[in-house]
């Protein structure tokens, strides 16, 4: 129980050091005033959902590019005049398509991304199942003895208990 | 021989051009949305000229927009390519300098980069903040944007233009253009 207790703790400090990364991370970001309580939380959550173009492996929280700059103060400038997150949300798409968006929308175009892994996976599990009891039916087919040899390995056995000094 | 075991190869090669066809596709060039759709409208202030410059001006033409800027060094690898194509289709072309003018630490390098490399543009204005830039989607420079006569961007070109790209994509698409009908 303490062992558990101790990696627990360790966990802990892990993700608290982790976190500090994070913050490290918003730091650079510039500092925006907000009227309420909502509408910084939106901002937040945007910022961290919308790619920069620039920079493709990077939201716009993370990235130091100016074009990211320029996006994040385009989402605060709508924020604060009241757009909501569908909004920013249009306007971001409107102008770069779907690939600004980190969580992409579920359309007929996106349906491969989307079900994609649990097809592969419904159907590699299929497969498994079907092979190991394929196999299983292999090695009894395989095992399995005629009446021929049985009534053989009966009068074998009949023997050795007959005659027990056989034994070596 | 048993053809199972060809199974894996064929798996492995079929991954192979995959990746193989991955690696010709340029994640930078992210297709603009806005093909086939209103260009979006702007009214900025003139590099050489004290009015503003409304895009609405363009309106019944066919026309291009190209974003550049001083600082880009690809915008002056395509800017001859372009003042030529310019030149001859003699289609008006609308050049937006990008956080380059306006912006304290260029000073009139946009100005002096005209000078030198020559000006082919019916209007230049000027994007400071690069507020118009994100307006129209717009990546990094150089982007060029051509529209149609009703005012629909029919194609985006991103990075320096070259000739083969004017020979094969822009003049084609600018002659179809100018015999549509507005």
């Amino acid at each position: 129980m303490r062992l558990s207790l101790k990696s627990l703790v360790n966990s802990f400090i892990v993700l608290l050091l982790l976190f500090g990364l994070t913050l490290a991370y918003a730091v650079k970001i510039e500092f925006h005033d907000f009227a309420n309580k909502e509408q910084e939380h939106l901002y937040l959550q945007l910022i961290a959902e919308l790619r920069c173009v620039k920079c493709q492996n990077q939201n716009l929280a993370e990235s130091n590019a100016e074009l990211a700059k320029d996006m994040r103060d385009k989402a605060y400038a709508m924020i604060i005049k009241g757009g909501t997150r569908e909004d920013v949300i249009k306007y971001m798409t409107d102008r770069y398509g779907d690939f600004v968006l980190y969580n992409p929308p579920l359309k007929s175009k996106t349906w491969l991304l989307w079900f994609g892994p649990a097809v592969l996976l419904i159907f590699s599990l299929f497969y498994l199942l079907r092979r190991i009891r394929h196999q299983q039916q292999e090695v009894s087919a395989k095992e399995a003895m005629s009446d021929e040899q049985r009534d053989k390995m009966r009068e074998i056995l009949k023997q050795s208990q007959n005659n027990p000094t056989d034994k070596p | 021989m048993n053809m199972k075991f060809f199974i894996p190869l064929f798996l492995f090669l079929a991954l192979g051009a995959l990746m193989l066809f991955g690696l010709t596709n340029d994640p930078k060039l992210i297709p603009s949305p806005f093909i086939g759709k209103p260009a979006p409208a702007f009214t900025l202030p003139q590099l050489f000229e004290d009015k503003t410059f409304s895009s609405d001006e363009m309106k019944g033409k066919v026309w291009i927009l190209n974003l550049w800027a001083s600082w880009c060094h690809s915008c002056q690898a395509e800017h001859r390519v372009l003042s030529r194509f310019i030149a001859e289709e003699k289609v008006p072309t609308v050049g937006l300098n990008y956080k380059d003018y306006g912006v304290a630490e260029y000073g009139d390098a946009g100005k002096q980069w005209l000078a030198r490399l020559g000006n082919p543009y019916y209007a230049v204005v000027v994007d400071s903040k690069g507020e118009v830039g994100i307006d129209w989607g717009i990546v990094g420079v150089p982007e060029t944007f051509i529209m149609d006569k009703k005012g629909i961007v029919r194609y985006k070109f991103t990075g320096p233009v070259y000739q083969q790209a004017v020979e094969e994509k822009l003049k084609p698409l600018v002659d179809k253009l100018l015999q549509e009908d507005g």
